[in-house]
């Protein structure tokens, strides 16, 4: 059973209205890894994310997460099944302080991060606990989005571009945390279009465009690949 | 005898305090409103009819039951809130995603069916509701006397709205509530049940209605349209206050209900309108109204 | 939701058949007082004005007005008072009623449309609830007892109203004449223009159209029929009461309005014409009518929101193509 995938998507079909969205995706993450989807904006990448959360509802297809059935539970079975979504508008909520956007994700299971381990690991989230959430920087945001999750005790995370519109510096640091939660066994999904920071942390890349995978390939051929990628990205 | 503006001041005091019982109902009634319209981004028009029913339940079970107020003032919300709770399980879920106007709609219909059947039933006079013995009687200010009962009205009110606004500022059952207000697609995928939340808050703000209800039962009487003006009026204060702020909502509400005791005294004509003129007024100057935010 | 006009204008058969329809029904009509009763045929044509009017706000620019009794009761008021005190002729007395109608959608309108959607709907509900206040404080309303004893009077002075015939079809003419006047309105420019705003507010305004503008246009004229059918009323039934300035009626013409099809051109006259029906039946039964137009108020809102005109031309449209 260990060759078992942690998340097993198959043949994933999904609608936004009338307009089909995804084309039979597949995508396996086992666990303790950390998977990177790659593609253009509107190649499904968030799309795909949204579907496994089940945000999406309109999907066909299958998604198990330790080969128990995700696609007919509601939304908030999903979560408590032990996956973790930190959503690319990072969703800090303006009428809750810092301390209360932290909590307020119910724990899912036991062995998430202590408050005490969060401060340690994002101190600035510890001297502004009792701001206005909004108040924060996009670093500081994209950083207590991230705490939140890790709180919960979820065993995946769905990360969608949580290095977008920073600054390099923060960028490092979002860096930094990813590894740290590599080192714990955190099993991690992460959409983004900075291939240098995906390097850092990827063992596997998905390719998408146009609601299909179209490609995966290992982390280290990341380099081996750029012509190839620059192609289908259009960087 | 003393005069303020050449009105004496007992009558004063007593329009003053005939103002802040108003507004106390205002004040808890268009706090329901709006933490279910937050929530659930339905208007409630079936609010004054629940606010019927709670001071029915308190009538009924009295006269059936032999139940007193005090343990009325905790069943009637209970029952009241349980018929919401189904109100919102068989009916208003339907209406999520659509147009807010429906939702409107439904418990409008809702209102009409629950006043005709119980002016059906009961007909359309008052019926009198005696205050509690421990609360009969008035007590002497030294500058008027007070009904005790209009006093524990005022009171209980504020504990109320308090109450209400510390569960959803400092609870975590109101963080849960306030952010999805927000944005309840993410926090349900945090694995918040929000439907049971939406359910739930439905049976809180109508409970609440229905504890209005209890309370002005000893007031008003009890009669099946002892809601339906009402609730227009509270309309109103909502659209003064704005439906963004929990607070501005209770403020507002006893503010204007004050407003409208004084009128009775310098200008009676006026008074059952001029709430309605203010609402004209902060509608001109300030659209969002004034704790509001606009949208 | 003005699908069903749009929809005949693309379809010439359609457009043919709803002519035959139509003259139909227009013979319909004439013929109608020799089969019913004239008063209560006057009734739903009133009514069924009322609901036209109301359904140009919230069909053609999608605001839910909830304070329309107050258009529709006032100007029965300003009709009646006209015409018992002062003694005009009640074809004026109904143009007075109307003018003074418009005048209060001015005000109200310019008021309300500060402010959309649902709190626009509360808005002209607490207005209107205002000026019921207001009737029945002012002593030319009468209070409770209302004004009574309207004459019907000379049309122009000559055509005796009196006559049920005669003002049968002089209500029939009236009726009308404000569908006619709401069909032009919807298939003018101004029309065109009114639907946009519906569909997309924020790309009118970002076309230079002043918004605010049209939508108060709307609510005037919208409130000017209304007050055209509220006239006619006090004509036709000779009194006018603190009823038709109430929220309940308010809530009545939406119902009619939602019943028959919200957006369509025939479905408010359809709803108005089987609300009347349904408590011209009850009046004579024990079961209470408030509770049965709350049902029927749940029933649509959950089931058949097109309305049953609605729903028709819903299965005609779908037909054709099969379903999606």
């Amino acid at each position: 059973m260990s060759n078992a995938p942690l998340l097993e998507v198959r043949g994933l079909n999904a609608w936004y209205g009338e307009s089909h969205v995804l084309h039979g995706v597949d995508l396996d993450i086992h666990e303790g890894e950390t998977v990177t989807l790659l593609g253009r904006n509107g190649a499904g990448k968030t799309t795909t994310l949204r579907a496994i959360m089940g945000i999406l509802r309109r999907r066909q297809g299958v998604i198990r997460l330790r080969g128990k059935d995700l696609l007919s539970l509601p939304l908030h079975k999903v979560a408590q099944a032990g996956i973790g979504y930190v959503p690319e508008e990072r969703g800090i909520f303006a009428s809750l302080n810092v301390a209360e956007n932290l909590v307020l994700p119910p724990n899912v299971s036991d062995g998430g991060m202590s408050m005490e381990e969060i401060y340690t690991l994002f101190p600035n989230l510890h001297e502004r606990r009792s701001s206005q959430g909004t108040k924060l920087s996009g670093g500081e945001q994209q950083m207590l989005a991230i705490a939140r999750i890790l709180r919960t005790g979820a065993r995946i995370i769905l990360l969608d571009e949580p290095t977008e519109g920073l600054a390099p510096v923060i960028i490092q640091r979002i860096g930094d945390v990813l590894v740290e939660l590599k080192k714990r066994g955190m099993t991690i999904l992460l959409v983004e279009q900075n291939f240098r920071f995906a390097k850092k942390v990827a063992d596997r890349f998905y390719l998408m465009e146009d609601g299909r995978m179209v490609n995966s390939f290992p982390g280290h051929e990341l380099d081996a690949r750029m012509d190839e990628l620059h192609e289908v990205l259009g960087v | 005898m003393s005069t303020i503006f050449g009105i004496p001041t007992p009558a004063l005091y007593g329009q003053i305090l005939i103002g802040l019982i108003n507004g106390s109902f205002y004040a808890m009634l268009s706090l329901g409103l709006a933490v279910i319209f937050g929530l659930l981004r339905v208007i409630n028009f079936a609010h004054g009819a629940q606010y019927m029913l709670g001071a029915f339940a308190a009538y009924l079970l009295l006269t059936y039951l032999g139940i007193g107020y005090w343990l009325s003032l905790v069943l009637a919300p209970l029952i009241v809130g349980a018929v919401a709770i189904v109100i919102e399980r068989f009916m208003l879920r339907r209406l999520y995603g659509l147009d807010p106007l429906y939702g409107l709609l439904l418990t409008f219909g809702l209102a009409l069916i629950l006043e005709g059947a119980f002016r059906h039933w009961f007909g359309a006079a008052g019926k009198p509701y005696a205050p509690p013995a421990q609360l009969t009687g008035a007590l002497n200010l030294g500058f008027m006397f007070m009904p005790i009962y209009r006093g524990w009205v005022v009171v209980a009110s504020l504990f109320v709205c308090i109450g209400t606004w510390l569960l959803i500022e400092k609870t975590r059952l109101g963080a849960y509530l306030r952010a999805a207000t927000e944005n309840a697609t993410l926090v349900q995928s945090f694995g918040v049940n929000v439907p049971l939340l939406l359910t739930l808050t439905y049976g809180l703000g109508a409970a609440l209605a229905a504890l209005a209800g209890v309370l002005a039962a000893p007031i008003y009487q009890v009669s099946p349209l002892m809601g339906s003006n009402l609730i227009i009026i509270v309309f109103a204060v909502v659209v003064v206050g704005g439906m963004g702020s929990i607070l501005g909502a209770i403020v507002t509400g006893y503010v204007l209900g004050v407003l409208e005791g004084l009128t009775k005294v310098f200008y009676p004509e006026a008074s059952s309108i001029v709430i309605f003129v203010i609402m004209a007024i902060v509608l001109l100057v300030r659209p969002a109204g004034l704790f509001g935010r606009e949208e | 939701m003005a699908v069903g006009t749009q929809y005949l204008a693309e379809q010439p058969k359609l457009r043919t058949t709803s002519l035959v329809l139509g003259a139909v029904a227009l013979a319909g009509l004439l013929a109608a007082p020799f089969f019913l009763y004239p008063e209560f045929l006057m009734s739903i044509l009133c009514f069924a004005l009322f609901a036209c009017a109301f359904n140009l706000l919230i069909g053609y620019v999608g605001l839910l007005s909830f304070g329309h009794a107050a258009f529709f009761g006032g100007a029965a008021y300003y009709t009646a008072h006209a015409v018992k005190v002062w003694g005009w002729e009640p074809l004026t007395g109904i143009l007075f009623g109307a003018a003074g109608a418009a005048a209060m959608g001015l005000i109200i309108g310019f008021i309300a449309i500060r402010r959309q959607g649902i709190y626009f709907a509360m808005i002209t509900l607490a207005l209107s609830q205002m000026f019921a206040f207001i009737c029945l404080q002012v002593p030319f309303t009468h209070g409770e007892d209302g004004i009574q004893g309207v004459p019907r009077g000379h049309l122009l002075g000559i055509v005796d109203l009196s006559q049920p015939l005669a003002m049968y079809y002089v209500t029939l003419a009236i009726f009308l004449f404000g569908v006619f006047a709401i069909w032009r309105i919807v298939n003018s420019p101004f029309g065109n223009i009114l639907k946009a705003i519906r569909e997309n507010e924020r790309r009118a305004v970002s076309l230079g159209y002043r918004v605010d503008r049209y939508k108060l246009g709307a609510f005037v004229m919208s409130a000017a029929l209304a007050g055209l059918a509220g006239g006619t009323k006090a004509i036709v039934f000779q009194f006018a009461t603190l009823t038709d300035v109430q929220w309940q009626m308010s809530g009545e013409v939406i119902l009619m309005t939602l019943l028959g099809g919200i957006g369509t051109m025939i479905g408010p006259m359809v709803g108005a014409g089987l609300v009347i029906a349904l408590q011209n039946y009850l009046a004579s039964s024990q079961f209470p009518v408030t509770v049965l137009i709350g049902i029927i108020f749940v029933i649509c809102v959950l089931l058949f929101r097109r309305g049953i005109v609605g729903e028709i031309l819903e299965l005609m449209k779908r037909k054709p193509k099969g379903t999606i």
